[in-house]
C-alpha cells in the first residue's frame, strides 16, 4: 500500500465528524462499548483491557459548523469545548458510552460537569493525574484513581478487568507507542519523506481506530514512506509546540511546511507518546502505569515542573535531539496552559539561542496567508542568519 | 442622599478594624527583612494560614495584591507592562498584574517595597492558572517552592483517596518545607489553637452571611461581602484579630436588623430593597465603587454570592477542626467553591435562590478566570429552568480596566431589573 492510499484513508477518518469507523467497530459485535476521552492523556490500557474502544475526541475541526456550542461559552473561551458540545448535542457522540475529561485545564475540567448536566444518563468523569511525582505520594494517589477508573470501566463493560488483561493491553500499547516513536524518528531523520501533514493524519487515525488496526497502519506507512522518492528541499528544521489540546486545522500544518519548514517534532495528540518508554508487563500493571507516568512521561504545559531547571527542558532536549533550528509556538487562542507557559519556554529558548516565533490559532482558523508569511519569514531568517537571530 | 455624602465614605467600626489589621499586616510584611520574620507567598483558595502562622511566618497573597492595585487604579499599567514583556493578552490578569507589579518595584499599599518571599507555597486549589503562575514567580524570585495539589472534586464528593493525598503532602512535603524555611519545628498544639480560633470566626461569618435571608437584608453579600470575607480569606484566619473582627461585625449587623436597616454602602444606608439577587462570579475591582453604585442606586441588594465562598465554604457546615488538624485543612481545601464540580455549583446556587428568596441570578463573567467562567451560561440556564427566576449575564474582568465598560454594564443591569419587574407582574397575574 502506498503512503497516498494510507493517508487517503486517514484523511477520510479525519474528516468524518460522525465517527463512522468507531460506530462500525461498536456495531460489529453485540455488547461492544466506546469510551470517549479528551486531551491530553488517559491510560487507554484500562479501557482496552475491558474490551472497549478508547475514542479520542479532539473537537470538531474546521469542518464542523458550531451552532449550539457557541451558546454555551463566552467569546474569550477557546473553541474545543464549543465544538465538543456541538458534537454531543447533534447526536454525533450518541454511540459513546462514557466520556473522560483528563486534567489539563479549567475549561476541560468544567466541561466534565457540564457533560454530567447535559447528559445525565451517560458516564462522565474528570480524570485526575498527580502533579506530585513521588511514588509514595503522587504515585499512591494516582494508583487509586486508576483503580477507581478500572472499577467504573468494569461496570460499563460488564466485564471484570484482570491484572493479566491490563498487562496484555500494556503490551499492545507498548508496541503502538514504539511505532509512534518510529514514525516520529523517521520524520526527524528524513523529513522530506514524511510530511508533517501525513504524520498528523496518521496519528489522528489512531484516535478513532482500535489500536490493533492502527498498529498495522503505521507499519505499512513506515514501510511505504521509506520507499518514497520525494525531493529534499532547503527547508529549515523547526519544532511546533503548544497544540496539545485544541488542534490546528490541517491547512495550518500544511502551510507551515509550504512556507519552508520541516517540522521535526510537535505535540499534537500527546496521548500517543505520553509514556516515553516501554511500560513493564510483569508485576502489578496499575503500579507499572503509575511508575511510567511519574518517571517516564512526556512533559507539557499541563504538568507542573517541580524544579526551575526542568521548566522548558523537554523542549530544549527536543531541539537538540531533533537538530531543530527554531521553535514555533503555535497555541490555540485562550489556551491557559500553553499561553501561561509560553514566556517561560520562550525564555528557555532565548537563553539557549534558539530562534522562535509565536502565533495563535483556532481549530477553525481559515486565513492561512498571514501564518504562511510569518513562518516563511522565520524560515528565511534562520536560513540567512542562523543563530544570530 | 446628599451630594456631600457621595464623596464621603461612611465606615463602620468593623471596617476601621479591618483596615487597621490589613495595614498592620502589610507593615509586618514590608518590615520582614528587619524583623527576620519569614514570608510565604500563597493563594487565597486553599490557603493554609493556620499552618503558616503556626511556624511564625507571614503570608502574602498575590491575588490580594492584584486586587489592591486594581482598586487603586494601578493594575492597568502593570498588566500592559507584563504583556509588553511577552505575556499573552488572553491569560489571567491577576498573573499579569502581579508580574507587572514586580517590574514596578513590588510596592505595597504602605508605600514600602515588599520583600521577596522566602517560600512559594503553591496551594493548587480550584484553578489551573495557579500552577503556572507559581512557575513564573519561581523564575523571578528563585526561592524555595512547595506545592500542595488539591484534587478537583469532579464527581461532587471528597473521596478518602483525595483527603489522604492532601494530608500526605502536608505531612511529607509542606510541613518539612515550612520547618526548613522558618527554622521552627512543627507544633501541632499551636496549629490546633489556630484552628479553634478559625472555627469561632467562621461561626460568626456564617451568621453574618445568613442574615441576608431576612427580607430587607441588612447586608449586601457581594459588594459588602468582599469586605466581610476579607479576614477569613487572607492573613487573619486563625488569629484573635479575626475573632474580634467578626464579633464586631456581627454586633453591627444585629443592630441593623433590629433597626430594620438595609445594607451599608459607601454612601451610607441603602434605601428601599427592590431587588434581591444572587450573584455568581468575582467582582470587577478596577471600578468596584462604580459597579456597586449601579446596584444600590436601583435598590438591588445581593443576598448571596458564590465569590464569597471561593476562599472556603462555611455556610454548609464545614468548620476547621482542632481535633483533626491536617484532615480538616484537607477538607477545607477540597471544599473551596471553584474546586467543586459544575453540578454542585448549580445546586448551591439553586439553594441560595430559594433560601434567600432571590428574584434572580446575575452572573458577572470574568474574562480572566476560566475556573469560574467556563460553563456559566449553562449554569444560568439551569437555574432559570429550576427556579423559574430570570438570569442575566454581564462580562467584565478582575483587574484589567480595559474590560470594564460602565455604559454596557449599566444598560444590561437596567434591562435586567425591568425584566425582574415584568416577571413579578406576570407571576401576579397568573
Amino acid at each position: 500500500m502506498s503512503t497516498a492510499e494510507i493517508i487517503a484513508r486517514c484523511e477520510e477518518l479525519y474528516e468524518d465528524t460522525t465517527f463512522a469507523a468507531s460506530r462500525a467497530w461498536k456495531e460489529a459485535e453485540p455488547g461492544r462499548k466506546v469510551i470517549g476521552f479528551m486531551p491530553v492523556y488517559i491510560p487507554e490500557e484500562i479501557i482496552h483491557a475491558a474490551g472497549m474502544l478508547p475514542l479520542g475526541i479532539l473537537g470538531g475541526g474546521d469542518e464542523l459548523e458550531v451552532i449550539h456550542g457557541d451558546a454555551f461559552y463566552q467569546s474569550y473561551i477557546c473553541r474545543i469545548p464549543r465544538s465538543t458540545i456541538e458534537l454531543g448535542l447533534t447526536g454525533r457522540l450518541d454511540f459513546v458510552d462514557g466520556m473522560l475529561f483528563p486534567s489539563i485545564c479549567d475549561v476541560i475540567r468544567n466541561l466534565s460537569g457540564m457533560w454530567k448536566l447535559m447528559k445525565p444518563g451517560i458516564y462522565a468523569k474528570y480524570f485526575d493525574v498527580p502533579q506530585n511525582y513521588r511514588d509514595d505520594i503522587g504515585g499512591k494517589y494516582y494508583q487509586q484513581e486508576m483503580q477507581e477508573l478500572r472499577h467504573d470501566m468494569e461496570k460499563i463493560s460488564g466485564r471484570k478487568i484482570t491484572d493479566e488483561a491490563i498487562s496484555n493491553s500494556i503490551k499492545i500499547y507498548n508496541e503502538h507507542r514504539q511505532l509512534v516513536r518510529d514514525v516520529y524518528a523517521l520524520r526527524s531523520a528524513e523529513p522530506w519523506k514524511v510530511p508533517s501533514s501525513e504524520v498528523y493524519l496518521l496519528m489522528r487515525a489512531g484516535m478513532v481506530l482500535p489500536v490493533e488496526e492502527h498498529i498495522p497502519m503505521m507499519q505499512a506507512y513506515i514501510a511505504a514512506a521509506q520507499e518514497e522518492d520525494r525531493p529534499m528541499r532547503d527547508n529549515c528544521r523547526v519544532i511546533t509546540t503548544g497544540a496539545f489540546c485544541e488542534q490546528p486545522p490541517l491547512n495550518l500544518i500544511k502551510s507551515i511546511e509550504m512556507s519552508g519548514c520541516y517540522v521535526v517534532d510537535d505535540d499534537y495528540m500527546m496521548v500517543n507518546r505520553w509514556l516515553m518508554e516501554e511500560v513493564p508487563t510483569e508485576g502489578d500493571p496499575i503500579k507499572n502505569l503509575a511508575d511510567a507516568f511519574l518517571h517516564h512521561s512526556a512533559d507539557s504545559s499541563a504538568k507542573y515542573s517541580d524544579t526551575q531547571e526542568k521548566v522548558g527542558q523537554y523542549l530544549y532536549d527536543s531541539v537538540q535531539k531533533n537538530k531543530a533550528e527554531g521553535v514555533i509556538f503555535a497555541a490555540p487562542s485562550f489556551c491557559d496552559p500553553a499561553l501561561l507557559e509560553r514566556p517561560l519556554l520562550a525564555a528557555k529558548m532565548a537563553e539557549n539561542k534558539v530562534p522562535h516565533i509565536s502565533f495563535k490559532y483556532a481549530e477553525n482558523s481559515g486565513q492561512m496567508q498571514p501564518i504562511r508569511e510569518q513562518t516563511g519569514t522565520f524560515a528565511d531568517s534562520i536560513k540567512l542568519w542562523g543563530k544570530e537571530i | 442622599m446628599s451630594a456631600n455624602a457621595q464623596t464621603e465614605v461612611i465606615k463602620d467600626l468593623s471596617m476601621l478594624k479591618q483596615k487597621e489589621m490589613i495595614a498592620r499586616n502589610y507593615d509586618a510584611i514590608t518590615s520582614a527583612p528587619e524583623t527576620g520574620q519569614k514570608v510565604a507567598s500563597t493563594f487565597v483558595p486553599g490557603n493554609l494560614n493556620e499552618l503558616i502562622n503556626s511556624f511564625g511566618m507571614l503570608n502574602n497573597l498575590p491575588e490580594i495584591n492584584a486586587i489592591n492595585n486594581g482598586m487603586r487604579k494601578q493594575s492597568g499599567a502593570m498588566i500592559m507592562d507584563a504583556e509588553r514583556s511577552g505575556h499573552s493578552e488572553d491569560v489571567c490578569t491577576y498573573v499579569k498584574a502581579d508580574i507587572g507589579m514586580m517590574s514596578k518595584g513590588n510596592i505595597a499599599p504602605n508605600g514600602k517595597p515588599m520583600p521577596a518571599p522566602d517560600l512559594l507555597l503553591l496551594s493548587y486549589t480550584g484553578c489551573f492558572t495557579f500552577m503556572k503562575w507559581f512557575e513564573l514567580l519561581r523564575k523571578e524570585y528563585n526561592c524555595e517552592t512547595v506545592m500542595l495539589q488539591v484534587p478537583y472534586t469532579g464527581d461532587g464528593v471528597v473521596t478518602d483517596n483525595m483527603r489522604d493525598f492532601v494530608v500526605k503532602q502536608l505531612k511529607e512535603e509542606v510541613i518539612p518545607t515550612l520547618e526548613r524555611v522558618s527554622g521552627n519545628k512543627f507544633d501541632i498544639d499551636r496549629l490546633r489553637e489556630n484552628l479553634a480560633r478559625s472555627a469561632k470566626a467562621e461561626d460568626d461569618l456564617v451568621w453574618v452571611l445568613d442574615s441576608a435571608k431576612k427580607v430587607r437584608s441588612p447586608i449586601d453579600a457581594y459588594f459588602g461581602g468582599v469586605y466581610y470575607i476579607g479576614p477569613i480569606f487572607t492573613a487573619f484566619r486563625g488569629t484573635q484579630d479575626a475573632i474580634e473582627y467578626y464579633q464586631l461585625l456581627r454586633a453591627e449587623i444585629e443592630k441593623r436588623m433590629e433597626a430594620g436597616l438595609g445594607p451599608i454602602t459607601p454612601e451610607g444606608d441603602m434605601g428601599e430593597e427592590k431587588y434581591r439577587l444572587v450573584v455568581e462570579g468575582p467582582p470587577n475591582w478596577t471600578s468596584f465603587r462604580e459597579f456597586w453604585k449601579m446596584f444600590y442606586d436601583e435598590g438591588a441588594v445581593v443576598v448571596s454570592s458564590t465569590y464569597t465562598k471561593v476562599g472556603g465554604v462555611y455556610d454548609q457546615g464545614f468548620r476547621h477542626d482542632p481535633e483533626n488538624p491536617l484532615e480538616s485543612l484537607a477538607d477545607y481545601c477540597l471544599g473551596c467553591y471553584t474546586n467543586r464540580n459544575m453540578p454542585s455549583r448549580v445546586d448551591m446556587i439553586e439553594n441560595y435562590m430559594n433560601d434567600f428568596q432571590a428574584d434572580g441570578l446575575l452572573i458577572n463573567s470574568i474574562k480572566s478566570c476560566n475556573s469560574f467562567s467556563a460553563g456559566q451560561l449553562m449554569m444560568m440556564n439551569e437555574i432559570e429552568k429550576r427556579t423559574g427566576k430570570p438570569g442575566a449575564f454581564i462580562e467584565t474582568d478582575l483587574v484589567d480596566p480595559r474590560y470594564f465598560s460602565a455604559a454596557n454594564v449599566k444598560n444590561r443591569l437596567e434591562s435586567y431589573f425591568q425584566m425582574v419587574d415584568q416577571k413579578r407582574q406576570s407571576s401576579r397575574q397568573f
